[in-house]
């Protein structure tokens, strides 16, 4: 039982905050909204230089053969900086791949999985939970469901109409297709069964970026409020001020240690997989978005203007708790398998008495 | 990071367990705010210390069995799922043991912490005055040094377990002229000592949970204090970081209240009984806290198995376990519906009426150890940073 990071975990989420807070400022996020993709290639470029969006690919297919337990450091540096580039493509799309390739899709893996790890490729995906997808549009292979049926289609085979939305770093489209032999790559328990993992690891990896887009909203209250003087004194001297981020600094602090253990149990692929998931991005998207209402406070009007960063963690907060199943929908899933059962909720360490 | 137990930790937890089951009480015991109530705890405290597993983490010569942090998890963990007693002791085993284990002389750990372990001593804790609450630092009982002996005068208050305790532990103003968080020393009193008077305080329920003690040229050794002359307030933030953070509150204690909460909402629902169409998501959600607690828990303890340090993390901690008893327990009592109001006494009560105890105690949880304005104040200035003035 050791519940923490090896010292290559925590530099690896060390460099890579490092990487993130020079190449991902606000203003480069600012910038990138201005644009037509909203996307950088040339960051994903670097950002491949850097490993990440191979951590996950095996090592034979030219990646770092690294699991969640890894990752998930990194996934939170994303979120702190408000970077918006297709996560997804590297926390759920290399690991559908891979498992697409142990199911016999060989050649599908072997053509994308050394792709993604060069930054060559990226991967969206589609599930049952939105009607829309996130980053259809610079994806080169986009994953559909189409009843328990897997679908993967590039470019050519599908038509895009972007769904402008409330978050500038977000991009999501509709996306129409026709269901072909020729794209169908998962069937039946199988197909099921892929799909959940995904949905499990795109939630996973929202969570982990719920984190860090948290933590920031409350570094930015506390830095706010250290300078802005009323009364004669930091308004972060008045205890109304500081009880506010506080109170955000515990649900932080508890959100922390149950999206931890979420991707221990999505890299062991454990039985309470998806409970754990879903109770990471409750707690991840509480956290987030309770922190943009109390960081907005202690801000005052500033906090409200288009010219002041915050709305761009805000909206990140936002938008990433309706990502992968809603903070409702995860809500509604803990409670269907902790009370009825459904699925199975495993308790940490305590095991009740059978009744 | 590995989440699974290593075989020596399994075997530790069915040891425990097998102990466990044979030897806690089928039945609840009376309140330990109740003299007989009391010793009926005492007499548990006695055969848990026989059996060796009083204060598993402590060492061999101590009554204790050398276990680590992480068994002592396990351990609490098996203890909350046969429902054993509450610890009469708590004061002692978990706050004062561990501080003097950092501070003590080697005659005082080899004096305190036996009988402590077997609860032959129980303590009380006296730290708060009629006008030393939240600001701790206006302590003004004195203790004046007199050839070998320390002479008390003054007044606590709000001494849990108090009204029957042996042994009360404490600040004391050693330097008359001193102000604020100098010339404070930690000392231990014995409460049968000639000059001091126990007067106990009923609680809301009527159960005499604490007392007011009053000193009153009450002599005690120099020998029995604690830590340095003047550094009382850095032994006491030691223990008050035991409380708040670790060793008080437990997970297993709250992921066994959330499992019975669970189990009476599916009663509930079986019964066909009317709920509130909100309460399934509250059951959930504070099973969900209690897991995050426990989870939170086990990462503290990895940090500090290796080396790490409990600092101002505490607070958070307060505030998550004290605010969500309060809410397993509202939410057990809205389930309930009626005969959530009735006294485990009354016939229809059935064995519902813990939900009303626990309801009552979990109440004082925002207030003791600290109040959560408090924890909020350090949170914001020693985590956070903000600005104290
Ligand atoms: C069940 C129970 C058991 C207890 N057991 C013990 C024990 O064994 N030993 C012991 O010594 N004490 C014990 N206490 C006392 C406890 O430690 C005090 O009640 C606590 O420290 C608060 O002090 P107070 O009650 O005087 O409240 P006050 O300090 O008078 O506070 C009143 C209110 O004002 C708020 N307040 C005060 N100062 C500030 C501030 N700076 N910023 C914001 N808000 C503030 C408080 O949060 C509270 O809401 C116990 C209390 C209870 C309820």
């Amino acid at each position: 039982m050791e519940f923490g990071f090896s010292e290559d975990q925590t530099l690896l989420g060390e460099t890579v905050r490092d990487f993130l807070q020079a190449e991902c400022t606000p203003e480069a996020v600012r910038s990138l909204w201005d644009t037509e993709t909203g996307r950088s290639d040339e960051f994903w470029t670097r950002f491949s230089e850097v490993g990440v969006p191979g951590l996950l690919v095996p090592e034979a297919f030219g990646g770092l053969g690294l699991d969640e337990r890894d990752l998930i450091l990194v996934l939170e540096e994303t979120g702190r900086v408000g970077l918006a580039e297709p996560i997804v493509s590297i926390a759920a799309g290399v690991p559908l791949l891979v498992s697409l390739g142990q199911e016999g899709q060989t050649a599908l893996a072997e053509q994308w999985l050394p792709a993604v790890a060069t930054g060559e490729a990226r991967l969206a995906l589609g599930h049952d939970g939105s009607p829309f997808v996130a980053d259809a549009h610079v994806a080169d292979l986009i994953f559909m469901p189409h009843g328990d049926d897997l679908h993967a289609l590039t470019k050519d085979a599908v038509q895009l109409t972007a769904q402008p939305a409330n978050d500038q770093s977000q991009r999501l489209f509709s996306v129409e297709w026709t269901p072909q032999e020729a794209t169908l790559v998962a069937t039946g328990a199988t197909g099921r069964r892929l799909q959940q993992e995904a949905l499990d690891r795109g939630a996973m990896a929202c969570a982990a970026q719920l984190l860090g887009v948290a933590q920031s909203l409350i570094d930015l209250g506390v830095d706010y409020a250290s300078q802005r003087k009323q009364f004669g004194v930091a308004v972060g001297t008045f205890q109304a001020v500081k009880h506010r981020l506080a109170n955000a600094k515990v649900k932080v602090e508890y959100a922390r240690s149950v999206v931890y253990r979420a991707a221990h149990s999505v890299a062991l692929n454990t039985s309470g997989r998806s409970v754990d998931v879903s109770m990471a991005k409750v707690a991840a998207g509480e956290a987030a978005t309770f922190a943009t209402k109390e960081s907005l406070q202690v801000h005052g009007a500033i906090g409200y203007t288009y010219e002041q960063d915050l709305h761009i963690w805000m909206k990140r907060a936002w938008s990433l708790d309706l990502a992968f199943g809603s903070g409702a929908w995860h809500r509604a899933r803990v409670a269907d398998a902790v009370v009825d059962g459904s699925l199975p909720a495993e308790t940490f360490g305590y095991t009740p008495v059978a009744s | 990071m590995d989440l699974s137990y290593t075989a020596k930790q399994n075997a530790f937890r069915m040891e425990a367990r097998s102990w466990l089951e044979e030897n806690a009480p089928g039945e609840p015991l009376r309140s330990f705010d109740t003299p007989e109530g009391f010793e009926d705890h005492r007499e548990w405290e006695k055969k848990l210390h026989a059996g060796g597993f009083a204060m598993v983490p402590w060492p061999k010569e101590y009554g204790g069995r050398g276990a680590d942090l992480l068994e002592w998890l396990i351990f609490e963990e098996e203890y909350y799922r046969v429902g054993a007693p509450g610890r009469v002791n708590q004061n002692g085993i978990f706050l004062l043991g561990p501080t003097i284990m950092e501070y003590g002389t080697p005659e005082q750990k080899a004096r305190f912490l036996p009988p402590m372990a077997s609860s032959e001593e129980v303590w009380a804790q006296g730290w708060s005055e009629p006008n030393a609450g939240s600001d701790m630092a206006n302590i003004q009982t004195t203790a004046l040094i007199d050839g070998d002996d320390y002479v008390i005068n003054g007044q606590k208050t709000w001494a849990s377990r108090g009204a029957y305790a042996h042994w009360l532990f404490g600040m004391f103003r050693t330097d008359p002229d001193s102000s604020r968080h100098n010339g404070l020393t930690f000392v231990l009193v014995p409460l049968d000592t000639p000059g001091v008077t126990v007067r106990p305080i009923e609680k809301i329920n009527g159960k005499k949970a604490f007392a007011e003690v009053f000193l009153d040229d009450a002599r005690v050794p120099r020998a029995n204090r604690l830590g340095e002359e003047g550094a009382g307030w850095s032994v006491a933030m030691a223990t008050a970081g035991f409380e708040r953070g670790l060793m008080l509150r437990s997970p297993a204690r709250f992921q066994n209240t959330a499992h019975r909460l669970v189990e009476l909402y599916r009663e509930t629902r079986d019964q066909g009984v009317f709920i509130d169409a909100g309460l399934k998501d509250t059951v959930a959600r504070c099973w969900m806290d209690a897991e995050a607690y426990a989870l939170n828990t086990y990462q503290t303890v990895s940090r500090l198995l290796s080396g790490g340090k409990i600092g101002a993390e505490a607070s958070l901690n307060k505030i998550f376990w004290s605010e969500l008893d309060i809410t397993m327990h509202e939410a057990a009592l809205s389930l309930l519906g009626a005969r959530g109001e009735l006294l485990s006494g009354a016939p229809a009560a059935g064995n519902v009426g813990e939900w009303l105890d626990g309801f009552i105690f979990a109440l004082a949880g925002p207030i003791y150890a600290g109040t959560n304005e408090i924890q909020r104040n350090i949170i914001a200035e020693r985590i956070l940073g903000l600005p104290r003035k």
